[in-house]
Parts: structure tokens; sequence; C-alpha cells
């Protein structure tokens, strides 16, 4: 009795406490949400997302900055996105299980892991100082896209994987070759959630600071870029430099909250449309 | 006969397909290969650097005895922290050390001296040292060139080992800038450590009970928080931290500064949780059910079977998730720079400004001169910090690997 008593007692405790701990978790990040939304919120108006930085950058907008972040964002997925599906496709339809597919595998598992900062030492000495592109909107596309690439061909092995192997199968027995399978078979069904992982990655990327940091990005610019081989502002240093090391770092405050909102803003809806675009595809699979 | 044809250019556009997968396939062992090419081809070129500036030497009276001296003990001597040449062990008739840097040669000759263009300096420079058996001086080496007689040290190169075991990290000191690893690579650890200790209960707290305890409908609200939390760039924690924490450990500890360790070390945890959470609620789930079933079927409760049943069984998923969200707070570059405070001094308590590793490399890259030993110095930082994720990463690998046989 005694024993039983304790037994139970021992439970509750342990999932008060464990329930206790996630609430707090939770509660952390409504906690940052909320302090970033609800501050930010104040500093957005139209002007501040369409004017330039004035004063020091302690008033006016962050045009720039977003124009600039959308740039690097668009070069990157340009680069990352096609190579990243095709190796995809390569690993999960083609590669067999020989120590070469695995090695292909660890690589990219090892890429996918190298801080950012890695990166960006990398893309400054190759891109930037190699191969002279300078600081760059290509340069700064290419040494994101680089740190894209392993999210993407993650995502479309996991989206390929799920593809019953009878559909292949299927195809293959009606004469079609195993290129038009996965073109006209294996892909459109693994679309929608190569595309979600896609939607995310953009996400991931676009808030990126340390590989931009040495290969784009400037402090201060009073024009919007006109080539790829010009440099720019983008929203992440924006933030770092304004809060950090900005002329008047407590005028700029209202910005600094302004910038963060934007970010934050921009992860969320992505966030929230690949999962309202995943929902979307899984009910019209099943209206099928 | 066109049947044929159609065959043939199908058979092509498959070869060619194919080899465009592979090419692509093959991308990132390249992209791994030109990194460690890129890095370490910049990073060695740190050690063919000299202990001092370059273009410069260091010279003493040629009757001193002195052969080699470590970039520490250079900087001690113009520092005036070693300032007797018996505690460098040699003899010298006068012990006290004279410093002699160029600008200081006025306070020996006039400038007529010296000659509207200079042209005598090299001479006075070489008379001056040998008047002075007791001086250690810090010229450029032009002047050096022709009928110097005294005796110019041959420092030798950038010692790896000087890099690894140096205590300070000061690359402007002139005139031997200080490579030393040794508090960056500590404020690295130290940071990371305080995270995972930090980050370790909550983590391991929110994934039993999202995994075990949570009613689906719950479990559905925490998993997309999750992901969104993983979802937030790291500028923006920075912000937040410098906004909320920072001002906040200076009030609680009552420090003059709230940029410290522990500030980069709670920031660090907020954002290493989605990970260890992510991957160790996955390992948990993975438990089988009848395991789980046979264990309550014995008379054991539900916590008896979490803890005795569930863990045992995940725990090689749990260190991975683990071992990964150490492998990211030791990369996190701009939440750390913005709130540690940067000092590249050897941490005591996580209450003192730190420094580490990326917060470095992002802070002091765009002053460093392109090709200088600075630049370099930066890009060797940035292999150890490659070759630490390698190693983090073959310990994941091998963890899941072995968890792998033991389901088979």
């Amino acid at each position: 009795m005694e024993y039983r008593k304790r037994k139970s007692l021992n439970q509750s405790s342990a999932f008060w406490l464990l329930k206790i701990m996630s609430f707090i978790v939770v509660g952390i990040l409504f906690c940052i949400l909320g302090f970033i939304i609800i501050n930010g919120f104040q500093a957005i108006s139209w002007d501040f997302l369409t004017k330039m930085p004035e004063d020091g950058m302690t008033k006016g907008g962050i045009l720039p900055a977003i124009i600039g972040t959308l740039c690097l964002t668009a070069g990157s997925m340009i680069f990352a996105f096609p190579i990243g599906v095709l190796s995809g496709i390569y690993l999960n339809e083609y590669a067999g299980k020989g120590w070469v597919v695995k090695l292909i595998r660890t690589m990219t598992n090892n890429l996918g892991s190298i801080p950012s900062i890695v990166f960006g030492l990398f893309g400054m000495s190759l891109f930037v100082n190699t191969l002279g592109f300078g600081d760059s909107i290509i340069a700064g596309s290419l040494t994101l896209g680089l740190l894209a690439l392993p999210v993407v061909i993650r995502t479309t092995e996991e989206a390929l994987k799920q593809i019953d192997v009878s559909y292949r199968h299927g195809s293959l027995a009606l004469g079609a070759t195993k290129l038009q399978t996965t073109v006209k078979v294996v892909l459109p069904m693994a679309f929608p959630n190569i595309i979600t992982g896609l939607i995310l990655s953009i996400g991931r990327v676009s808030g990126e600071t340390a590989p931009i940091m040495f290969t784009a990005v400037a402090y201060f610019l009073p024009m919007l870029p006109s080539s790829i081989f010009d440099q720019v502002m983008a929203l992440p240093y924006h933030l770092y430099v304004i809060s950090t090391s900005g002329t008047d770092i407590e005028a700029s405050r209202t910005m600094a909250y302004g910038t963060a909102f934007v970010l934050v803003a921009i992860v969320l809806i992505l966030n929230l449309f690949a999962n309202a675009l995943r929902r979307y595809f899984s009910n019209k699979v099943k209206t099928n | 006969m066109n049947r044929k044809m159609f065959r043939g250019k199908k058979y092509f556009i498959e070869a060619l397909w194919e080899g465009l997968l592979k090419i692509s396939g093959s991308v990132t062992s390249i992209i791994i290969i030109l990194i460690i090419l890129f890095l370490f081809s910049e990073g060695m070129g740190l050690f063919k650097n000299n202990i001092v500036e370059d273009g410069y030497v260091v010279a003493v009276n040629s009757k001193n005895k002195i052969e080699n001296l470590s970039p520490q003990q250079i900087k001690d001597i113009f520092d005036s922290k070693i300032v007797s040449w018996k505690e460098l062990g040699v003899d010298v008739s006068e012990d006290e050390i004279i410093i002699f840097r160029l600008d200081d040669v006025t306070n020996y000759v006039s400038e007529e001296e010296i000659g509207e263009n200079l042209e005598n300096l090299p001479k006075i420079l070489n008379q001056i040292l040998e008047d002075n058996p007791n001086m250690i001086a810090f010229i450029p080496e032009s002047y050096t060139k022709s009928n110097f007689s005294s005796k110019i040290l041959d420092l030798g190169n950038i010692k790896i080992s000087d890099f690894l075991s140096g205590k300070e990290w000061f690359p402007t000191a002139s005139p031997a800038p200080q490579f030393g690893v040794v508090p960056i690579v500590l404020g690295t650890l130290w940071v990371s450590l305080g995270a995972i200790l930090i980050a370790l209960p909550f983590g391991l707290a929110v994934s039993i009970y999202s995994a075990e305890l949570a009613s689906n409908r719950l479990h559905k609200i925490i998993k997309p928080i999750i992901e969104l939390l993983a979802g937030i760039p790291s500028v923006v924690y920075g912000f937040f931290g410098l906004i909320v924490i920072v001002p906040l450990i200076q009030k609680v500890f009552n420090l003059d500064v709230g940029e410290t360790g522990l500030a980069g070390s709670i920031v660090l945890a907020i954002m290493a949780l989605p990970t260890i959470i992510t991957i160790a609620e996955d390992a948990l789930r993975s438990t089988p059910r009848a395991m789980k079933e046979a264990s309550l079927a014995l008379g054991a409760n539900k916590w008896q079977t979490i803890v005795k049943v569930t863990i045992p069984y995940s725990i090689s998923g749990i260190t991975a998730g683990v071992v990964l969200g150490i492998g990211r707070a030791i990369g996190e570059t701009m939440a750390v720079l913005m709130v540690t405070g940067n000092a590249a001094v050897i941490p005591h308590t996580l209450l003192e400004p730190v420094r580490t590793i990326p917060a470095t490399i992002a802070a002091e890259l765009g002053e460093a001169p392109k090709g200088g030993a600075h630049y370099e110095a930066l890009f060797v930082l940035g292999c150890i910090l490659f070759i630490i994720t390698l190693i983090i990463n073959l310990v994941v690998e091998y963890i899941s690997s072995k968890n792998k046989n033991k389901v088979a």
C-alpha cells in the first residue's frame, strides 16, 4: 500500500513538473513573439516600408533593406532549387546503395551542419576575392544558396520517399522509361511536399546574417541596387547594425523594433502559407 | 525507321538526364571539398607569416646572446612587462631592457643628423644599437639591408603550437600580434556548455510531455510553435537578448555590464531547444508500442514506463539530438555576437563578457586587411570551427548507426 501511494505520488509530481516546464518553454516563445510584435507593430507604417532611411538610420523607412533581402533570397533560390531538387531525385530514385551514395549522403549532412559564418568565410574567399565578384548580390546569393542546398535536397528526398513504390512499378510496367516515370508520375505526386519545404527554406535563408555580412551587404546605401554586381542592404544585417552600432542606438530603437517585426512577419507568413498549402494539397488528394 | 529514331532519341535524353542528375548529386561533395580547400589554404598562410609585423625586424646589440623570442615575450617586452634581460635568460652588461621604436630616434640624434631624405637613418640606427648593449629595437626591415652590424633576431614564423596554446588574442598588437586561440575556444565551450545545461532539462521535458502525455490537440499546438521557434532568424533572438535578457542579468546580478556569457547561454539555449525537442521527440515516439504495453501490463505506471522503458530505448536518439543542439550552439554567430560582450579574455565565471569563435570571425573580418596575418588567422578559426562541427556530425552519425543496429 505504502509503495503504491509513493508510486502514484511520484508519477503525478513528475507529470506536473513536465507540464510546468513545457508551459515555460511555450511561454518564453510567446514572450519573444509578443514582445517583437507588440513593440514592432507601432513602428510599422506605409512610410516605414516604402521609404529610404533618414537621419543616420534613426528615421524614415527600410525599403532598401527589404529590396536587398528579396534580391538575395530570390537569387539563392534560383541557384539552390534546381540543383537541390535534381540532387534529391538522384539520391532517392537513381543512386543505388553503394559507398558512393553513402559518401554523398554524409557530405550533404555535413554541409547542412556547417555553421553559417564558415559559409561567409568561404563565400568571401571564393566568390568575392577569387572570382572577383566583390561585395555583390551575386556573391551573397551564391553563398546563401550553398547554405540552402542541403535543406532543399533533404526536403526533396523526404517528399520522394513518401511516394509508394507501386506507382513507379505501375508506370514502368506500362512501358514508360525511368525518366518518364520520374517526371510524369513521381514528381507531380511529390510536388506539394517539395514546394512546402522550399517555402520553409526561403524563410530560413531570408533571416541569415553571417553568410552575407562579408559577401553582399553594406552598412548604408542611399539608393536601390541596379545590377547583380551591386552591394545591397539586407533586413537581418540592418537590424544587427542599428541595434548594436548605429550612430544613435537609442534613437533608432523604433526602427530596430520595426525591422525585427518585418523579419518575424516574413517567417510567420511563410510558415502559415506552407501549412495552408500542405492542408490544401492533402485535401485535394483525398477528394481525388 | 521513325520508331527506331524515336527510340534512339529517347535513350539519348535518358542518358543526358541521368548525367545531369549525377552531376547535381555530386555538387554537395564538391562544395565540401572546395570549402576545405579554400579555408585551409587561406588559413595555413598564417603560419608563413613572421612573428612581427610584415616589413619589420627586431634587432639587438651584436654582443647580445639572445637567440629567440616568442610572440608573447616580444609583446611583454614592448609592453614593459618584462624589464630585465635576466628574465629572458641572457646576461647582458646592463640588465635593464631599453625599448627602441623608430619614433624614438629623435631622442638620440637631431633631425639634421638624420638628413632631409632620411639618408643617414640606417647608419644612425646601427650606431644607436651598438652604443646600447641592453637595447632591443623594432625597426623597418628596409633600413637594415646594407652594412648593418647589429644582430637581427631570426624569429621565424608563427608556430601552430603557439597559436593553439597562446593565451592572448590581440591581433592588432604591435610589434608582435598575438594569435592565441585558448581564450576564444574556452569562451565558445563555456557559452555552449551553459546553453546546453539550460536547454537539456527543458528540451527533455517538452519532448517527453509532447510525445507521451499531451493530448492530440495540445500536440497539434506545440509542434508548429516549436517549428516557428526554429525558423526565427538568429539576429532577432540576438535583438531580443540585447533588449530584454542583458538588462535583466545586469539588474539581477548587479553587474556593471549585462553582456555576459550567461546572456549568451540563455539565448543559445532558447535557440537550441527546437533541435533537441524535435529529434528527442521523434526518438521517444519510435519506441515500439508493444514494449510500453508490456511494461504497463506488468504493473508499472506510466511514469515508471517512461523512465525505465521509453527513455532507455530511445536514449541514442535523444543523445543525437543533444549533440546536434550543442553543434548548433557552437556555430551560432549573430545572437552570441550581440549579447556576450566580446572580450577576448579567458573566462572564469559565466558572469563575465566572453567571446566565441564565430563571433570573433564576424566581428573582426571586416577590419582585417585582406591577405594579412589577421585575416588568415580568422580563416584558421574558421577551420577549427569546421573541424569541431565535422566531429560532432560524425559522432551523431555513429550514434544513429548504432541505433539502427539495435532496431535490426
